[in-house]
């Protein structure tokens, strides 16, 4: 185990690669899925289409698969660029359709009654929509939206196992290389996972209490 | 289609709908037009790469599809067992977490919330690399069996928990006063219950079993879908007809229609049991954990 230490700044590094693309990822897929989401739940039918087919295909899809087909179908169109930018692409497609469906949800489980007794007092649709019903939507959207971010922590492996360097799983490959035993190097990996997944979620527990709507 | 955000329209708010619509499908219509465009211009619609996929008396159609097809079995394989190991070890660690005195209970706790913050490749991984090196040979399918279930029992295993804690007490409270013990409660009221509640929450990760088990890539030996995929992938590249946006189009759309199904059966099952609910309270934790699971990965 005396490896953990002595390749420490080689986890370290894989650890700060994850991270940052975790941090691009999660903010394309926030700002993505919410855009997403409001195709789904917007008055013109063709928004709602596409938002819906989005959803369906990126949902049901390994990501593995999705890599493979930005990393290797990308280039044969002409379109080229880091494998890490690939990566980051595919996990942020991937990850936007899970936001929309925790947005959509958070949307939809505001009562009807909440709007429509804002109408009723008449209120604006913008008052409406900034004042009744996105506070309480905003609300039962974290625990969910949490949830998946979590969950793209864990995927961001993925995108290592495609041998994007200085990611944290790409540190397994580096160390074997070296000759060291799986085990050790693995178990580095494996503590570097839950470091960030772990207390991820009990922040989210946290959070979700504090949170959580009184109904 | 959410009354939630907006009034019924009347015929002003229709007119306008019309046309904010029509705009967005031409705009959406341009947007494809541009994709198609530019696939067509690379040349990506050729019959040499979508030929072997999709035209029958293609020379190398048949071969394609068989090693495709045989590549489909073995990912419905592995989901499988990963399916069956998961539910028997997810209800024992569920049963385990609720009947465990707290000196213990710690221990599995940590277990499930170490295995539940892994990513599922990390544990493939170290089944496929750790257990050799302890000496466990095994065929490659059952290194991805192992981290596949490792981390699905745990999730399964919180599912079924959240569904015996969304049963009113009421139900055990009965069994305890007719003179059932511990054991009996669990085994004849609670579980029975907890899977039915859970049964859509159960379907759903079903769908995220067979998409894991494209994770197989990393390994070598078994070839499920997506590997023979590369595969075949890598012998048009020898040829010199490089099809990877053809072959893995065909893959998401089989791996699509998979899930698609899934999904609907899951929600099929909701519907139905939520008609033939029996009980009178609703299971208000099993609604609250819904979203969750659809999240998961």
């Amino acid at each position: 185990m005396g490896v953990l230490v002595d390749q420490f700044p080689l986890f370290l590094n894989g650890f700060l690669g994850t991270v940052r693309i975790c941090l691009f990822a999660a903010i394309g897929s926030l700002v993505f899925g919410t855009l997403i989401a409001a195709f789904r739940v917007s008055p013109l039918p063709p928004l709602r289409w596409l938002g819906s087919a989005w959803v369906t295909g990126f949902r049901n899809c390994p990501l593995a698969v999705v890599l493979f087909g930005f990393a290797f179908g990308l280039p044969e169109v002409g379109i080229g660029a880091p494998f890490e930018v690939f990566g980051i692409i595919g996990l942020t497609a991937y990850t936007s359709a899970f936001v929309c469906e925790a947005v959509r949800a958070g949307i939809n489980s505001v009562a009807t009654g909440q709007a429509e007794a804002a109408r009723a007092v008449g209120l604006t649709f913008q008052q409406t929509l900034g004042n009744v019903v996105l506070p309480q939507a905003l609300r039962s959207v974290v625990p969910p939206l949490g949830s998946v971010i979590i969950a793209m922590i864990k995927n961001s492996a993925i995108v290592g196992a495609f041998g994007v360097g200085g990611e944290l799983f790409s540190v397994e490959g580096t160390l074997t290389a070296q000759g060291y035993p799986a085990l050790v190097s693995l178990t580095g990996v494996a503590l570097g996972y839950l470091v960030l997944t772990i207390p991820a979620g009990v922040l989210l527990g946290v959070v979700e209490r504090r949170v959580a709507v009184k109904r | 289609m959410t009354a939630t955000l907006y009034d019924v329209p009347g015929p002003r708010a229709k007119r306008r709908t019309l046309i904010f619509s029509l705009v967005a499908l031409v705009i959406v219509g341009i947007v494809l037009a541009l994709v198609v465009v530019r696939l067509a211009a690379q040349g990506q619609f050729s019959a040499d790469k979508w030929g072997p996929l999709v035209n029958p008396a293609h020379p190398l159609f048949s071969l394609v599809w068989s090693r495709l097809g045989q590549g489909l079995i073995n990912t419905l394989i592995a989901a499988g067992l990963t399916l069956v190991l998961a539910l028997a070890i997810g209800t024992l660690l569920a049963v385990t977490r609720i009947t465990s005195a707290p000196w213990y209970r710690w221990l599995v706790v940590s277990v499930i919330e170490v295995l539940r913050g892994l990513p599922v490749v990390v544990s493939i991984y170290f089944a496929a690399r750790v257990l050799p090196e302890l000496g466990i040979d095994l065929p490659a399918l059952w290194y991805l069996v192992i981290g596949l279930t490792a981390y699905n029992s745990v999730v399964i295993a919180e599912i079924i928990r959240a569904g015996v804690s969304a049963i009113p007490k009421g139900q055990s409270e009965a069994a305890y006063s007719v003179g059932m013990t511990r054991g009996q409660v669990l085994r004849m009221i609670l579980l029975p219950q907890a899977f039915r509640i859970m049964l859509p929450a159960l379907i759903s990760q079903l769908v995220v079993i067979v998409k894991d088990t494209s994770l197989a890539f990393i390994i070598v030996g078994y070839e499920e879908f997506v590997r023979t995929a590369n595969q075949i992938i890598q012998a048009f590249v020898n040829q010199g007809t490089p099809n990877p946006i053809q072959v893995y189009t065909v893959v998401a759309v089989v791996f699509i229609a998979i899930n698609y199904g899934l999904g609907k059966f899951a929600e099929f099952t909701e519907r139905r049991l939520s008609r033939a609910k029996k009980t009178a309270a609703p299971p208000a934790a099993a609604d609250a954990l819904d979203p969750v699971e659809s999240t998961q990965t």
